[in-house]
Parts: structure tokens; C-alpha cells; sequence
């Protein structure tokens, strides 16, 4: 290992005489802070520290361990909580308790912990790059022990039984062995065979994403939003309800007693589908905003290449990265400490490349050893101001499929999740239309496109109300603002702190839709025939529509309302006959 | 330890060293001018040429034969329950006419992040006896809660009513208050200091005192003070500690003052790009800790310049913090006390203290309707002035006098005036009275069965 001395500290960055190559991860002073190369120059590096430097002097020990930072990779990451680096959360407690000190060092897996490996490979076997070799039961997911990339051969021995993460599992004819982890570097992307284009959704249980702005498994949505309008809240319950196999969720930057709130909260959450809890399919990262920022840049590429790990074994992957905002900004910090020339805000020049890189290494995949796997990224952007024209969140536009554009107007009116349905939009719709007609209902793309027609006319109407007042409206326009106001109110919000609301799985949401659509066509009869407008608007049962949201078994409920509506239409019906 | 006579620069409140030994970043440093008189300072950055070191009580009087000496230890508080019912300066020196405090223990003032692990999540709901709070905006112990306020609004003299106020109901112990003050002028000090000492809340006070004719640069050690004096407090002495930290716009000006001296590349409106990480600092230091009794609340209090909520400050704070209060220069213009703009203002914690056996099984639901009813009110406020009143629809007339009504009865109340959350609640359902109650849709037909009409 290869030696130097610190030369200058100031702040998270040190200047140190040393012989490294970029992205070398370093042991810097006394206390072995880590650190990685960020810069080279003659024979000076620039190294961001991942803990603070308080106390560190020039002069003090610089130590290269020639590796680019990497993470472990192996049975144990799932229902882990980890710092941005991948230290588990719980076993820095147990070192330094409440609070993180400095200069401890531990493995992101369990060296004690023994994991029951059955092999799928036999003596003899050919094995390459991604080959899957044997089996561990993680949880309830089953863990595909791979042939790390790069590396193939025969295989001369493998054995089966009860192992620890780094004990030698499978051995080749080229003397290569193989445990149950291995070891990858975060900033570069695991390799594919190829990509593969979308087609199926991933169903999030939010009715205004699955209805209106799809994402599909293996795709890229950002959620920009200014504070308060409910970034969290909507990527907790997409972590909670999409029906992705593995979830990763990254907290970077964010706030301490949101992530406490999730790890309290998440161990109590059932999967309805397994039935099993939810964190037993998730890794956690938690780099709060009071953490170092060097790790906090690191967070983002050590969940995506956990991301990438369980995709490798063909799992889909869901990626939660809030906020990448903060990731950003991280960034800027290092490049200010640097003295870069600073492009717009501050932000370095390569912000928007570093932002694309992330973004492509999602996707749906056909893996190198064949299987199909996907990873979705869910970013949450933080605009400065609210102001979405600034550079985060228009580099992030410029590379995700799907926008949901967060309104703090909304969310004042306490309208959740307060996705804004004008600005918002999904270039899935198209791809994924097949599927809902497949797999829901053949009519869900008509249903969906009317809802879209009643929200823009709408807010076209409202504009003439904001001039002349609603009693000013033709007849016609004013039943469909009462309709909009259905859709809204019944549709589009949504209870996330409602055991049943929650989740509205798509055949409901369909259901919900069409109850209102069928209220909007009745309407419209009863006005040709006659019926004066005031006596539409106030047919009662249509206010009970939004009961259906809170009820499990919805279907008896939605046939009795919408049963009642039609009574009442029939009645005003009658009654204009006379 | 050694002394140098090496000043090569100073710049603003940065003093230049050369020729040094090794020295440690931000170690504390002690800079004796010609004079006798001895100053405070802390290591910014250091190499192998050049230290530069802040000076916290300003350069003026430091010149090329000043001597300089390096402490080799960061910047430390000495802790002990003498803290309470004192008085100190800015940079911690006691400035009651008391004696030194007899230090427990000596505590480094960055304090580390609280592993999210140990994190305990905060549940108590807190009575600030403030309607718009309790009911929309509920504090809860272990919250960061800031007041978004702009000048000429009275946003001291509400953190001084919740201070007096403050408690967790069912629960006798009171909160102890760790008051911060940053550059905010002798009078409005005074006032604190007073309503401390009549309430007799000073003696269970620790007051960090940095006022507008002190040094900008101590300012930014004031804070840090403040937390490492309320963590000592709350996770070793299990006390619940308030934290009050007034005027954090002053502070980040000082911020970009040392960033500007260092001639570093500013981001957003000349603050320095690192300001973000420095407020998380900050306020990160509130909350609970699985197995310790105390706990951290803070009030921090911030002017927003220009009114405008998208400035750096309050924009960094709000990304940072569990919400926000935020005042209105228009309620305070219609003498509306105190002037709670409840739309904007939010408390991202509230779920967790309300409801049944915390505060009462309307509260969620209550205040979901009012929020809705309020801002359809204030939008129609808007067109009656285009339209006029008469053409309106009979729905929209009466959210017009609900929004007028909320002002009136559930925003505005006295300065002393303590509201139980019970009578909170009941004013918000005799607001809706005024309207009929299947139009109620917010609220479940059950509540409003048992709460419609009765309050």
C-alpha cells in the first residue's frame, strides 16, 4: 500500500502528497478517515473525507488502498439500514453509540452471521460472467449467489451447507474461489447483455400515477417539488405499495426524524402480497443532512449498485432516491472546495452529465447471465425556491420519462398527494396502455383519456370563473366543473395514512373512474331533456362516492350509490315530464 | 505551546499565519494583540505555508506583531446544570457579573450527527395554548419548528408566548429554554430577558447573548453553544429542552461574510454554496434518543427579506426543517394577533402527536376541513373584488364569512390567552357550524355526528 502526508485541510477536502489513481479510497490521518481521490495534480491529490476532519493536521498519515470505493455485495443487505457508505446504521451504534463519531470502521455484511447455500452448479460446470452457482434463502427473497463480472471458468469443487458471507464456497479450475459476496466499485455500472424496452408498469397503488402518469418497471420518474408539498410522504408510499421485488430506498440528505419515522414505521408494514413485512424486502440508506457531505455524494451510488446487484439476479429493482437535490448539492460543496469554475448557480459544469450517467443505469435489462431484470428510479428533486427552472431539476427533466410535478398549492388546500395533473406528465402512457387493457380492463385507456379531457376543460373553465363567477357559465360547463370536482376530490386525492386508501390497486381505480364518468353522462342526458342545472349539481348520492376510497370490499358499496344516483336522475326525469 | 509573530494578512475577519508548525483544522486559536487584549479565533483551513484562522470578536487592533497561539483542541463548552439561570456572551464568556461556571465536563460545540438508528421518533404532542399551531400545526417534542417571520412582525413575542406557554399535557414537568440570540438589538433583547425573569422562567434559562453591536463573526459560534448546552441538558441531565435560536438570517449573513473574506464562489445570492450543510448542522440537533428521557425542540426564528420565502434562508430551512409557521404582514395589518398564516405553514410531524389519546379523534379531520374551506375562502376573497359579493353562489358566500370567521375568532386570540386543544377544537367546529354539514366532506359521518352542532 502506498503512503503520502496530508499537505491542507479545509473543511471535508484534504490536499495530500501521495501516489494514487483517481477514485482511490484513502486512509487519512491517525484515525483513518475515509476518504476517496477526487483530483491529481503533479504529485498532489485531492481527497474528499466521508467523516469530519475536525483535528486533522498537515503532515498526518495518508494511507492508499488502491481499490475504488465498492460495496459488499451478498445475502444480508436486504432489511439492512446503512449510513452513505454502506456502514450498517446499528453496528456504529454499537460502537460509538448515539452518536456518529469518527473513524469507525464496519463491514456492510455480517461476518457471523452463516447463510444455507445450495448450490445449483455441479463439478465440471462451465461458468461465466453473472452465472448464477447456488441459492440462499434471504428473507423471504431468494438470493442468487453470481459469478462475479469479469470472471469465468469450471468449475473444479463447490460445496454445500452453512456458510459465512466470506467463506469460500465454489472454487474454479483456474483457481479462482468464490464466496457468497463479492465485492464492486459504486461509481461504475454492473455490465448487461442488453436493454430492453418498457412494457409493463410498475402498479404504485396511487390512483393519479397509475391512471394518469404511469411509470413503467425499469423507468425513471422525478418528483420536483418545493418544501412541504409532500416529496417524502409520496416516495414512502411508493416504496411501500409498488409492486417491485426489491426496494432501495436512499435518504440523502434528508431529515433525521423522517428516517426514523420510516424505520419505525416500515418493520410494522405487511406487503400485501407476501404478506410478510415489508422491510424484509428492502435496503435502507440513511445519510441525513448533518452527516458528512463526501458520503452523502456517495449514498446515491451505493444504492444503485445494490440496485443493480439484485437485478443481476433477475429481480425488479425500485430505486427511491430522496432528494437528489441534496446529492447535487453535495456535489457543488466538493466542487467549491475544489475551486472549479462553477457553471449556473454555482453547480459544476458537469452536473447534468453526472445526473444522466445515474439516470441510464436504470432500465429493464437482459442480465449477462440471461436472466430479465429492471431497475425504476424514483427521484425526488428539491428546487431552490420552488422554482423548477433551475438546474437540478431541468438537467434531471432532460433525461426521466416521467415528470410529477409537486404543488404547493395543493398541498396548502391539503389535496394528496398534491401531484400537479396540468404540469405533470408520463411518455409511458402509450407503451403501458397494452398492458392495463391486458391485465385490468380493456377500457382503461378510454377511461383515462376522458378523465385527462375533463381536468384540461376544467381548468380552462375555471379561468372564465375567476373573471365572471360560476353562475355566468353556460349550463353544460358548469356540470363539468361539478364533474372535475368529483375527479379530484374521489380520483385524485388519496389518504396515505388510511389503512385502506393507501392502496387502491387498479381495478378499483378504474371502478372509482367510471362511477364518476357514469355520473358525468347521466348529467348530460338529464340536460338535454330538460333538467335545470341546480337540480343536477345537487343530486345527493354523488357526494358518497368518496366512501368507496375507504372501503376494502368497494364493490357492494359502488353499486349502491351508483344505484341510488341513477334513482335520483330517473326522479328529476319524471318530474320534467310533468 | 507556541506563540508566532507571523501574521502575513489580514483580511475582514480572517487572519493570514505563516511558517507554523503543523496545525490541526479548527482547532481553537487565541490572538494576543500588542495591547494585552486577547481575542478568539478558529482554524478555516490549514497547510504546510498558511493557516487562516476566523477571528470571532473582529480583526480591528491585530496587526503584523500580534501574537498568535494554536490550542491544539477544537473549540470547546465547559457543561454542568450551573449553565441554567446564567447568562453569556456570544462566544460563552458569562456576562451576568456571575463567577465562571464550574464545568462538569467540556463538551466539543460542533457535536456529532445523531445516528438515524438512535433516533427515538417524536410522538408528545406539545400545548402552546396557540390555536393555529395546536389544531393545524402541531409542535411535537423533539421537532425543529421555525417561525418564517419578516421585520416589523411580531414573531418574538409569539416565540416568548410559546415559551411561556409550552407544555406537554398530562405531564408536569415544564420545558428548560436555551435562548440564542444573533444580532438582534438590545431592546429586543431586553425584552426576552425580562419576560424570562418576571415568569420566572430564567432559572431554568441558558442564554446565549450576541447582540447587533457585537462582532458578526461570534455570531457563528453562538448557536453551536446554544445545542451543545441543550444536548448536555436534554441526553445527560434528562431534561426537555426548548430551544429558541433568534435571528438565523443574521447568522447566515455572518456566514457569507467569512465566505466572501475567503474569497470563496459564492452560491445563491452570495451565500456560500456549503449552506445548506452548515443549517442541517444546525438544526439536526433537535430530536429524541431511544432511552434518554430529554429531549431537543427548537424554535428557530428567521426574518425573510423582502417577505419572500424562496430567499436562501428560509428556502434551506424549510428543506431542512420538520415545517414551518409562517406570519403575515396582511393579518398583522388587519391587527390580527397573532398573525398566523396557517396556508403556508405546516408541521410535518403533526400525524405522529394527535388523535385519539394524544389530543382527540377529530383533530386529523377537523383541521383537513378547515384547511380546505380556509383557502377556498381566501381564493373567493380574491374574486368578490373582481365579480362583487352578489354573484356569488349561496356555498360560496358562506366559505367567504368562514374564511372572515377564522380570522377573526380562530386565529386571532391575546397575548396571555392559553387555549386548552380542546377549546382549540371546538372553535373550529363552531366555525363550521356555519355550514352544512353533508358538505363536510373531509370529515367522517361519524364525527360529525358526534361533533356537528355540539360544540
Amino acid at each position: 500500500m502506498k503512503k503520502g502526508v496530508v499537505y491542507r485541510v479545509a473543511g471535508p477536502v484534504a490536499i495530500a502528497e501521495l501516489d494514487a489513481r483517481m477514485y482511490d479510497v484513502v486512509h487519512v490521518g491517525d484515525e483513518r478517515l475515509l476518504g476517496e481521490v477526487i483530483q491529481i495534480n503533479g504529485s498532489r491529490c485531492t481527497i474528499q473525507i466521508y467523516e469530519d476532519t475536525t483535528g486533522l493536521k498537515p503532515g498526518a498519515p495518508v494511507v492508499n488502498t488502491g481499490e475504488p470505493l465498492s460495496v459488499e455485495l451478498g445475502p444480508g443487505m436486504l432489511s439492512s439500514i446503512y449510513d452513505g457508505i454502506q456502514r450498517p446504521l446499528p453496528e456504529l451504534k454499537k460502537l460509538m453509540g448515539d452518536f456518529i463519531l469518527r473513524g469507525a470502521a464496519a463491514p456492510g455484511l455480517d461476518r457471523s452471521r452463516k447463510w444455507d447455500f445450495k448450490p445449483v452448479v455441479k463439478k465440471g460446470d462451465k461458468v461465466s460472467s453473472g452465472s448464477v452457482i447456488g441459492e440462499v434463502n434471504e428473507g423471504q427473497v431468494v438470493h442468487r449467489v453470481m459469478v462475479p463480472p469479469g470472471n469465468e471458468g469450471v468449475v473444479k469443487e463447490v460445496r454445500h451447507g452453512s456458510f459465512r458471507v466470506d467463506e469460500v464456497v465454489c472454487v474454479l479450475d483456474n483457481g479462482f474461489e468464490l464466496s457468497l459476496m463479492h465485492k464492486w466499485p459504486v461509481r461504475k455500472p454492473r455490465p448487461t447483455s442488453s436493454k430492453l424496452a418498457p412494457v409493463e408498469p410498475l402498479v404504485t397503488g396511487l390512483r393519479v400515477i397509475d391512471a394518469l402518469f404511469p411509470i413503467a418497471k425499469g423507468g425513471v420518474a422525478a418528483i420536483p417539488g418545493p418544501f412541504g408539498s409532500g416529496k417524502t410522504i409520496t416516495q414512502q408510499s411508493l416504496a411501500k405499495w409498488c409492486d417491485a421485488d426489491i426496494i432501495v430506498y436512499v435518504g440523502c440528505g434528508e431529515r433525521g426524524n423522517e428516517m426514523t419515522e420510516v424505520l419505525t414505521e416500515f418493520p410494522e408494514l405487511i406487503d400485501p402480497r407476501s404478506g410478510k413485512p415489508l422491510l424484509n424486502r428492502m435496503v435502507l440508506i440513511a445519510n441525513t443532512s448533518n452527516m458528512p457531505v463526501a458520503a452523502r455524494e456517495a449514498s446515491i451510488y451505493c444504492g444503485m449498485t445494490m440496485a443493480e446487484y439484485y437485478r443481476d439476479m433477475g429481480y425488479n429493482v425500485a430505486m427511491m432516491a430522496d432528494s437528489t437535490s441534496r446529492w447535487a448539492e453535495a456535489m457543488r460543496e466538493i466542487s467549491s472546495r475544489l475551486e472549479e469554475l462553477p457553471g449556473e448557480e454555482g453547480y459544476p459544469a458537469y452536473l447534468s452529465a453526472r445526473l444522466a450517467e445515474f439516470y441510464e443505469r436504470s432500465g429493464r435489462y437482459v442480465n449477462i447471465n440471461g436472466s430479465q431484470g429492471s431497475v425504476s428510479v424514483i427521484g425526488a428533486v428539491s428546487p431552490a425556491g420552488g422554482d423548477f427552472s433551475e438546474p437540478v431539476t431541468q438537467g434531471t427533466l432532460r433525461v426521466v420519462k416521467v415528470f410529477w410535478a409537486l404543488d404547493a398549492k395543493l398541498a396548502q388546500r391539503r389535496h394528496f398527494p398534491a401531484i400537479n395533473w396540468l404540469n405533470s406528465y408520463s411518455l409511458y402512457l402509450d407503451a403501458l396502455s397494452s398492458w392495463f387493457a391486458a391485465n385490468v380492463v380493456a377500457g382503461w385507456r378510454e377511461a383515462v383519456d376522458s378523465v385527462m379531457r375533463i381536468l384540461q376543460e376544467e381548468e380552462k373553465l375555471l379561468e372564465i370563473v375567476q373573471l365572471v363567477g360560476s353562475d355566468a357559465l353556460p349550463e353544460r360547463e358548469q356540470v363539468t366543473i361539478q364533474v372535475a370536482r368529483l375527479v379530484r376530490e374521489v380520483v385524485l386525492q388519496q389518504n396515505a395514512f388510511h389503512e385502506v386508501d393507501t392502496y387502491s390497486e387498479p381495478k378499483k381505480t378504474y371502478a372509482m373512474i367510471k362511477a364518476i364518468l357514469r355520473y358525468g353522462d347521466l348529467s348530460y342526458d338529464a340536460l338535454k331533456s330538460g333538467v335545470r342545472v341546480s337540480d343536477i349539481i345537487s343530486v345527493r348520492a354523488k357526494d358518497r362516492l368518496a366512501e368507496v376510497k375507504f372501503v376494502r370490499d368497494y364493490d357492494g358499496l359502488l353499486k349502491g350509490i351508483l344505484g341510488d344516483i341513477e334513482a335520483e336522475f330517473g326522479k328529476l326525469g319524471k318530474r320534467q315530464e310533468k | 505551546m507556541k506563540e508566532y509573530r507571523t501574521i502575513s494578512r489580514v483580511a475582514g475577519p480572517l487572519v493570514f499565519v505563516k511558517k507554523t508548525e503543523p496545525v490541526a483544522y479548527a482547532d481553537m486559536v487565541k490572538v494576543m494583540l500588542p495591547d494585552g487584549s486577547v481575542k478568539n479565533g478558529q482554524v478555516l483551513d490549514t497547510s504546510d505555508e498558511v493557516v487562516i484562522v476566523q477571528v470571532f470578536e473582529g480583526t480591528s487592533g491585530i496587526d503584523l506583531n500580534t501574537r498568535v497561539k494554536f490550542l491544539n483542541q477544537p473549540i470547546k463548552l465547559g457543561v454542568s446544570e450551573e449553565l441554567l439561570g446564567r447568562i453569556f456572551s456570544g462566544s460563552g464568556r458569562p456576562v451576568d457579573n456571575g463567577p465562571e461556571v464550574v464545568a462538569d465536563k467540556m463538551l466539543d460545540i460542533t457535536g456529532a450527527a445523531i445516528n438515524p438508528y438512535s433516533r427515538a421518533n417524536p410522538s408528545d404532542f406539545i400545548q402552546t395554548g396557540i390555536s393555529t399551531i395546536d389544531a393545524m400545526n402541531t409542535l411535537v417534542r423533539g421537532q425543529k419548528l421555525p417561525i418564517f417571520s419578516a421585520s416589523g412582525l411580531p414573531h418574538n413575542e409569539i416565540a416568548l408566548q410559546i415559551a411561556r406557554q409550552a407544555r406537554v399535557v398530562g405531564k408536569e414537568s415544564s420545558f428548560a429554554i436555551v435562548f440564542a440570540a444573533m444580532g438582534i438589538t438590545s431592546e429586543e433583547a431586553r425584552r426576552f430577558i425580562d419576560d424570562f425573569e418576571q415568569t420566572g422562567a430564567l432559572e431554568r434559562s441558558v442564554v446565549f447573548m450576541n447582540l447587533a453591536s457585537d462582532p458578526a463573526v461570534e455570531r457563528l459560534l453562538t448557536p453551536q453553544l446554544a445545542l451543545t448546552a441543550a444536548e448536555y441538558l436534554a441526553f445527560e441531565k434528562d431534561m426537555h429542552v426548548l430551544v429558541i435560536l433568534t435571528d438565523m438570517t443574521t447568522y447566515c449573513e455572518s456566514l457569507r461574510e467569512i465566505g466572501s473574506a475567503r474569497e470563496e464562489i459564492p452560491g445563491r445570492r452570495g451565500y456560500p454554496g456549503y449552506m445548506y450543510t452548515t443549517l442541517a448542522g444546525i438544526y439536526e440537533r433537535a430530536g429524541m434518543v431511544k432511552g434518554k428521557k430529554g429531549s431537543i425542540t427548537q424554535l428557530p426564528i428567521l426574518t425573510m427579506v423582502g417577505d419572500d420565502r424562496t430567499h436562501p434562508i428560509p428556502d434551506l430551512t424549510g428543506y431542512i426543517t420538520e415545517g414551518q409557521i409562517e406570519l403575515s404582514r396582511d393579518l398583522h395589518r388587519r391587527n390580527v394577533y397573532p398573525p398566523i398564516n396557517v396556508l403556508p405553514s405546516l408541521s410535518r410531524l403533526m400525524n405522529l402527536g394527535i388523535g385519539r389519546e394524544k389530543t382527540r379523534e377529530d383533530h386529523k379531520q377537523l383541521s383537513d376541513q378547515l384547511y380546505a374551506f380556509y383557502a377556498e375562502g381566501l381564493d373567493l376573497r380574491g374574486l368578490v373584488a373582481i365579480v362583487g359579493e352578489e354573484s356569488l353562489s349561496e356555498r360560496d358566500r358562506r366559505l367567504l364569512k368562514l374564511a372572515a370567521e377564522f380570522d377573526d375568532k380562530f386565529v386571532r386570540q391575546g397575548r396571555n390567552e392559553e387555549r386548552s386543544i380542546g377549546e382549540t377544537l371546538d372553535i373550529g367546529w363552531r366555525l363550521l357550524s356555519a355550514i352544512p354539514e353533508a358538505e363536510l366532506s373531509r370529515i367522517h359521518p361519524d364525527l360529525r355526528k358526534k361533533y356537528y352542532g355540539k360544540c
